[in-house]
This record gives C-alpha cells, sequence and structure tokens, in this order.
C-alpha cells in the first residue's frame, strides 16, 4: 500500500503543479484527502506489518500518521479559503497545492519507516517543499527566510547523515550492515559505545532544527512566520512531530546501552535550555506568529523533559505531543482571520477581536487554556505528568526552573493574546473589516475538542497505542 | 598513495583558510573534487562496477567540473566583488584551522578502535569543521555556502571509509550532495542576485525578535 500511496501521491502533487484549472484543482485536493484517509485507515489496520522492506506502521508511526491526517483536512480547506481570499494566480495556486500534498506525503512516510536512511531520504523531501511553501509570497523577507531554512536544514541533515555514518561504524562491531530500527535494537547491547556516543550527538543535534530545540530552533521559527498560516500550521505541529519520531527511535536503541543516562542528561539539558530559550523570547516577542512559533518550541521543549525524565515521562511525552498538534494546528488555522481583520501581526495593531469576530475569539480564548495547560485542557493531564514524573526521577532543580520558566510564559502569553481579545486600538478604522463567516472556524472547534477529549477520557485503543510505542523503553 | 591524497586534501584546507579571492575557493573546489575522485576510485575496491561508475561520475562531473562552473556564473551574474571579506586577518584563520587539524589528530589518536583508517578520519572531521569555521567567519552569503561544499567534501570522505561495506550511504552522500548543491545554488541563481543587489549577510537581519 505504502508504495502505491506514494507513486498516486506523488502523481497527484506533479499534476497540481502544472495543472492551471480551478475545478481540476480542487478535485485533486479532495481525491488526495481521500487517498489520504484511506492510506490512514489501511496502516491501522496492517499494524506491525512490515511492507517493502524499509516500512513498518508501528504504534508509534500509526499514532502520528492519524494526527497527521486529522490536521491536514483543515490545512488543506483553509489553504484553498486562503488561496480564494488572495486571489492568487493559477500558477502559484498550483505550486503551493503541489508543494503542500507533498509535504504531506513526506512527513506520512517518514513516520513509517523503519530504516534510518530512509527516513532520512523523506526528511529532505520535506525541506524542499517546506521551502517552497515558505517562498509563497515572493518578497524579500519570504526569501530571507527561505534561505536561513534551507541552509540551516541542509546543514542539519548533513549532521544526520554524519550521524549515520557513525552508526554503522557501531555497527561494524557488532558485525552487521543492516540499518533498520528493528536490526539495530536487537543489536543494541553489542554496538561500539564510542561510535554510538557520537552518533547520537549528531543525529540528536541535526533532527533539533526539525524538532525545534535549542540549538537549531532558528529556522523553524522564521518558517512559520513567512509562510501562510495553514502551511504554518502544519510546520508547527506535523513537521515537529517527524523530527520527534527521529530522535525518539534513536533513542529506544540507545536505552538498551550503557550510555543511557548519558543520553538522558544530554537531552534534559538541550530540553531545559529550549524552555528557556522560549521563555525569553515569548517576554520579548511582539508578532503573533512568531508568538505561536515560541510556544511551540516551548512544549517540544517539554516533551524531551518528559523523555529524558524517564517513568511516566514517556506516555506523557507522546500524549503531549499529540495534543500539541492539534491545538497548535488551530491556533494557526484562526490567525488567517485575524489577519482578515487587522491586515498585521504585530501586537500593536490588533485588539478587541472580540467586536470583530465572536466565533474566533472564543477560539483564541479557548486554545489559549488549551495551550498553556490550564484545567480542563487535556495538555494539562500531560504535563502533570511530566512534572510527576520528574519529581518521582528527583530532578527538584530542573522541575523548579521549569515551573518558573513556565509561570513567565503564561504571563507573557497572556498579555499579548488578551491585549489581542479585549483591548481596543486606538486609531484603527474598523470600516473596512470584513465580516468572517462563524463556519469557518468550525475545524478549529473540533480540533481543540478532541485534544480536550483525547486528554480527559482517552479511548482504550488510543492508550494501548500509546502503551505500545513505548514498551521498547525500560520501565 | 591514498593517504598522499588525503594529506594533500588537508593541504588545500590551509590554503583555503588564507585565500583573498573568490575565485581561489572555486579552484580549491574544484580541486578538492579531483583528489575525491582519485580517493573513491582507490578505496571502493569491492563494490559493483555500475555503483563505482556512478560513484566516479558523481566526484568528476558534479563536484569538479558543474559546481565550481556554477558558482562562477553566480559570481558573474549577480556582480559579486571578488575579495572573500572574512571577519578575521588570514593569519588567524591559519592559525585556527591548523589547530582545528592538530585537535582532530588527537581526538582520533585517543579512539582504540582497530577498524578505524585514522588518516581518513582526521581528514574527513578537519574538512568538516573548517567548512564550519568558513561559514562563521565569512561576511558574504556565497562564502557560506562554499563553505558548505567544503562540508559536504568531509562528510564524503568519511562515507568512503565505510562504502565497501555499505554503498547505500555513500550514494546517499551523493544524493545530499546533489539535492543541496541545487537546492542552495538554485535558490541563489534565481532569487537572491535578483531580489537583494550586492550579497552579503548583512542584507539578512530583517527577520528578528
Amino acid at each position: 500500500m505504502i508504495g502505491i500511496y506514494l507513486i498516486i501521491a506523488f502523481f497527484i502533487s506533479g499534476t497540481l503543479f502544472f495543472n492551471r484549472n480551478t475545478k481540476i484543482n480542487n478535485l485533486l485536493l479532495i481525491a488526495f484527502l481521500l487517498l489520504q484517509c484511506i492510506f490512514t485507515v489501511y496502516e491501522y489496520t496492517h499494524l506491525r506489518v512490515i511492507e517493502l522492506e524499509y516500512f513498518k506502521p508501528d504504534a508509534l508511526g500509526i499514532l502520528l500518521l492519524i494526527t497527521l491526517t486529522i490536521v491536514a483536512i483543515p490545512a488543506i480547506y483553509y489553504s484553498h479559503l486562503y488561496i480564494t481570499d488572495h486571489h492568487e494566480n493559477n500558477r502559484s495556486r498550483g505550486i503551493y497545492c503541489s508543494a503542500i500534498v507533498m509535504l504531506i506525503t513526506a512527513i506520512g512516510v517518514a513516520y513509517l519507516s523503519n530504516h534510518i536512511a530512509v527516513t532520512w531520504i523523506f526528511v529532505e523531501i520535506t525541506i524542499l517543499s517546506a521551502s517552497a511553501l515558505i517562498y509563497h509570497h515572493r518578497n524579500e523577507r519570504s526569501l530571507e527566510g527561505t534561505w536561513k531554512y534551507v541552509f540551516i536544514c541542509a546543514i542539519s541533515i548533513t549532521l544526520i547523515f554524519i550521524g549515520i555514518l557513525f552508526l554503522s561504524m557501531a555497527m561494524r562491531q557488532a558485525g552487521s550492515t543492516d540499518l533498520t530500527f528493528n536490526n539495530l535494537l536487537v543489536k543494541a547491547p553489542v554496538l561500539n559505545v564510542f561510535w554510538l556516543r557520537l552518533s547520537f550527538l549528531f543525529i540528536f543535534t541535526g533532527f533539533t532544527a526539525k524538532l525545534g530545540l535549542v540549538p537549531m530552533y532558528t529556522a523553524g521559527i522564521d518558517a512559520k512566520d513567512k509562510a501562510p498560516a495553514p502551511a504554518g500550521a502544519l510546520f508547527a505541529t506535523v513537521l515537529m512531530n517527524m523530527g520527534f519520531v527521529g530522535i525518539f527511535r534513536i533513542f529506544i536503541i540507545i536505552s538498551h546501552t550503557t550510555i543511557f543516562t548519558w543520553a538522558n542528561n544530554v537531552m534534559m539539558i538541550a530540553a531545559c535550555l529550549t524552555v528557556f530559550v522560549a521563555t525569553v523570547y515569548m517576554v520579548k516577542v511582539k508578532n503573533i506568529k512568531r508568538m505561536l512559533a515560541y510556544s511551540g518550541i516551548e512544549h517540544m521543549g517539554l516533551v524531551i523533559i518528559g523523555l529524558a525524565a524517564g517513568g511516566i515521562g514517556y506516555y506523557a511525552a507522546i500524549l503531549h505531543i499529540i495534543l500539541h498538534a492539534l491545538v497548535k494546528s488551530s491556533f494557526f488555522f484562526q490567525f488567517s482571520q485575524v489577519y482578515k481583520v487587522f491586515q498585521s501581526k504585530s501586537i500593536y495593531d490588533v485588539g478587541n477581536y472580540f467586536k470583530y469576530n465572536l466565533t474566533g475569539a472564543m477560539v483564541i480564548l479557548i486554545g489559549f487554556i488549551c495551550a498553556t495547560a490550564m484545567p480542563p485542557s487535556g495538555m494539562f493531564v500531560s504535563e502533570f505528568m511530566i512534572f510527576s514524573a520528574l519529581f518521582k526521577a528527583h530532578q527538584i532543580a530542573v522541575l523548579v526552573l521549569v515551573m518558573i520558566l513556565l509561570t513567565m510564559i503564561i504571563w507573557a502569553f497572556g498579555k499579548n493574546i488578551f491585549k489581542l481579545l479585549f483591548t481596543p486600538v486606538e486609531d484603527f478604522d474598523d470600516s473596512h473589516v470584513p465580516k468572517i463567516n462563524p463556519w469557518h472556524s468550525s475545524f478549529q472547534f473540533g480540533l481543540i475538542g478532541l485534544s480536550i477529549y483525547l486528554g480527559l477520557n482517552p479511548p482504550l485503543q488510543f492508550v494501548n497505542l500509546i502503551q505500545e510505542a513505548i514498551q521498547n523503553l525500560p520501565h | 598513495m591514498i593517504n598522499v591524497l588525503l594529506i594533500i586534501l588537508l593541504i588545500s584546507l590551509l590554503y583555503l583558510s588564507i585565500a583573498n579571492r573568490l575565485l581561489t575557493y572555486i579552484k580549491i573546489l574544484a580541486f578538492q573534487g579531483v583528489i575525491l575522485f582519485g580517493v573513491a576510485l582507490i578505496e571502493l575496491n569491492e563494490i559493483n562496477t555500475v555503483n563505482l561508475v556512478f560513484i566516479l561520475l558523481e566526484t568528476i562531473i558534479v563536484k569538479a567540473i558543474l559546481v565550481p562552473l556554477f558558482i562562477k556564473y553566480i559570481i558573474k551574474r549577480n556582480n559579486i566583488t571578488r575579495e572573500t571579506e572574512p571577519f578575521l586577518p588570514n593569519f588567524v584563520s591559519l592559525i585556527i584551522v591548523t589547530t582545528i587539524i592538530v585537535i582532530t589528530i588527537l581526538l582520533s589518536n585517543s579512539i582504540t578502535d582497530t577498524h578505524l583508517e585514522k588518516i581518513s578520519f582526521i581528514v574527513a572531521l578537519s574538512t568538516l569543521f573548517t567548512g564550519l569555521f568558513i561559514i562563521g567567519t565569512r561576511k558574504k552569503i556565497i562564502t557560506h555556502v562554499m563553505g558548505y561544499l567544503v562540508i559536504e567534501n568531509g562528510v564524503f570522505i568519511l562515507s568512503l571509509a565505510i562504502g565497501n561495506e555499505m554503498p547505500l550511504l555513500v550514494n546517499l552522500g551523493i544524493l545530499l550532495d546533489i539535492f543541496a548543491s541545487v537546492l542552495i545554488l538554485g535558490i541563489f541563481v534565481n532569487k537572491i542576485g535578483d531580489v537583494l543587489k550586492d550579497v552579503d549577510v548583512d542584507q539578512l537581519r530583517n527577520l528578528k525578535d
């Protein structure tokens, strides 16, 4: 099925690129969404069956693939609205739709890959398609964003490649050349520790560009800022999850070796620095889109803290990354409407949003409660688990530090969001504010509602899948 | 023989650190491509012929001819001045690159792995870090690109060291090479020259917080 999926999806992407007809464009997008849904259902029913040698839909891959499909449907719907609103010409619409289809395909297949080199190839394809989306507006700033993204990501995939080379050197001692994750897991106790250590450092650093951790988080921020908001929603959620998959799979292998404690320390340091950096920028930032991007960075820091703390933190990390994808994407989708009303991203130019778009303002308010993990948000549950994991791991210093930083983040985030919602702006001429159809926000309510439901009352299959995803980690 | 080639590559890094003109950088990149061709020819004696021919063609055509010509074309088209404009004096650059080489030698001496081919490892790591150093200390964007190409040469040497057992990884390295060159240089040739006149990193300072 993966082979068929890849062929059809790339064919659709190619046709979209050359097609100039609006009707065919819409039909192709609907066809792709159907294909994506069928593919997801098929893989879910064929759990743990290896396909084409290199692909295996394991529990983590399936969980994230379902998340991807759930986010992809509104992403394409809002992209359609975005293109209609901006009266894009047919050529730039073709490039945009083709790139977004390619991006979704590459991310989905990267989740399911069972071979580290195959994951790496699909990471490359996401860079290619993401750069086309960032450069959508074709002006000087989007060029700057694209250039920085491409350059930093090129260095990051080079680092991952070096990590893979070191991993193969570590495998040489075990007398095997098969770099599938299954085989690596079997051979983990006999791998050469020195090369494995180097390999982990390089692969981890490389994937931080995708996941958004210190040191390479910068590329993603510019990308989410300059790309159109529906594409930014994909960058801020499912693309980051792809970085998580890369780190998580290598982390499982490391957990069966003697350098596990060391790796935990490395990840803990990187994650704490990430939350710190996110705090510094959240307090300072005046651009709403960048603020949302930094909030994503903070959540990824928490996820890695959960992984490094161990115990219940593993479960919490996976739950958190899924819930974050649902909440943050609805925020980005809503941002399109905010921009339509105020024609600005700056926090100084926006205010009194309740007056102009009631449903949209409700999305922002509920989304804010969810993103800052206040009850009844689903993320409250996962963050609570991460904190109790830190307690059990006796990392009290980290816990206190993160708590203080999170308080500052909530303050800064709240200050800006409440300004957007309630404070009227001086000299704002509201005669040109367009009327926004309240039904356009329905997907956003759906995503946020789903995140609350999954956090408070997770279905049994969902819990079982998460448990299965972490079963190879030491308990 | 292979060691001689690798050491010549190492010397070319020292030359790179004191070069003043962009044209010299391009010549060094082309020269490194030729050396990598030689190394691949001698080193990869156990893989199948089709794959070997592919790798050799990639090194000689892409690395040694196409990419240098392409960069030359970009420089001409965008009227980039010929100076490299480093932030540091050449003497300091030379000292730093030498230090990088010494440190990698010390590092590889501390490794106790019988499989390790020391000289390739040293040359690969030095090339890698020199590339990063060049990216960090030169002002023009085009020199950043060339620094990145130097990093890729380092990665290529590293992949050759295990190329006989896992030719797949060498091919992946080549894929990276072609992908990155096309994407990065492609953006450069089409866009940056048109939108930003007189290209240096000072113009990339709009996106910030």
